[in-house]
């Protein structure tokens, strides 16, 4: 069973922080709270270091391309506490263009291969990361392959890419 | 050879096999057998193809079941080795992603000829379920290096591994010292 967090105190916690009013999704599963870029680090720092929370394990990051449209680009934090059995969400929403942000490997560890893997697939850029290399393509690949508008390369190494039949 | 006694050709030729045509004139008492270079040496390489250990995807679970006793690749006498110094044939099982393309390219050249290469499964075939929107696949392992059989399935099972085996053996029961150099120039 999960415990339920309290999602009052937490934002009162977070609104402190950051010193606005936060947007709160309590119909997601875990509750997701969107965060300006800016103050990530310091909400971090406040709800891991918390008393009440001790949000101490980073289950999983993830980058997300919303399109040109809307040009917008998130990461998304899942947060879990070992000690108090509960989770939360928190949402990042960056600039399409020269996506940047500050890791969070300082705080957690487990966050250097995932922002990793966030940077090889979405090229979003993690500040002061202290190995930021792709992890999965080849360091000399070109482009991030999960954006919306990514177009693979013709040639890799004298391989064609593309299969003969499809163009 | 010495342990076999003049007279016993019928004992002789049913442990040889069917692959390697001896005359029975040659047995004699002398305990000397005549046969084709050629077959001699196909017979030799045929029967005992050391594959190399590596897999690359969930075909490599089927290669390793091949290996296991109910399929029992060692009755061909295929023993895995893991180094391609010692390997004679190079199963490539799963899927060939780019980045991969330049050590499986590395691996190939580093066996000893002859040297033969199974393409086991869809992805090494073809690409696979990835041919067209694999922007990190391979499509198919021949793009990199020369194919001598190819296994299709996803994953195929042991026994078309096997099937493969044999199709390969059969190729190289026909080759030809002559013949090779003839074709090369």
């Amino acid at each position: 069973m999960t415990n339920s967090l309290n999602v009052d105190r937490i934002k009162e916690i977070i609104s402190a922080v950051v010193g606005e009013e936060l947007s709160v999704d309590v119909n997601t599963t875990p509750v997701c709270i969107t965060i300006p870029a800016t103050k990530l680090l310091q909400v971090c720092e406040a709800i891991y270091k918390h008393p009440d929370f001790y949000l101490d394990t980073l289950s999983c990051l993830t980058g997300l391309d919303n399109g040109k449209e809307t040009g917008t680009m998130e990461v998304v934090y899942n947060l879990y506490s070992i000690p108090f059995n509960h989770h939360l969400m928190l949402k990042v929403v960056l600039p399409r263009e020269n996506a940047a942000l500050d890791s969070v490997v300082s705080i957690w560890r487990t966050a250097n291969w995932q922002e990793r893997e966030a940077f090889d697939m979405y090229g979003i850029v993690f500040n002061n990361h202290p190995d930021l290399r792709r992890i999965l393509m080849p360091a000399d690949w070109e482009g991030y392959p999960l954006r919306k508008d990514y177009v693979q390369q013709e040639e890799y190494r004298g391989m064609t890419v593309k299969s003969e039949e499809t163009s | 050879m010495s342990d076999i006694k003049a007279g016993s050709f019928d004992q002789f030729a049913k442990e040889v096999g069917s692959e390697v045509p001896i005359y029975q004139e040659s047995l004699g008492n002398a305990g000397v057998i005549i046969t084709k270079l050629d077959d001699l040496l196909n017979w030799s390489r045929l029967s005992s193809m050391f594959p190399m250990t590596f897999g690359l995807a969930c075909c490599a679970i089927e290669f390793m079941s091949t290996g296991t006793t109910p399929y029992d690749m060692d009755r061909f006498g295929m023993a895995p080795r893991s180094s391609p110094r010692q390997a004679d044939v190079m199963i490539v099982a799963g899927t060939v992603v780019f980045k991969m393309a330049d050590r499986i390219k590395r691996l190939y050249e580093q066996m000893a000829e002859p040297r033969y290469v199974i393409s086991m499964g869809s992805c090494s075939n073809c690409g696979g379920p990835y041919w067209q929107h694999g922007y990190h696949v391979v499509k198919g392992v021949d793009k990199i290096i020369p194919v001598d059989v190819y296994v299709p399935g996803c994953p195929p099972r042991p026994e078309a591994l096997i099937g493969g085996i044999l199709q390969l053996r059969e190729k190289i029961s026909k080759e030809g010292l002559i013949a090779d150099r003839l074709k090369s120039e």
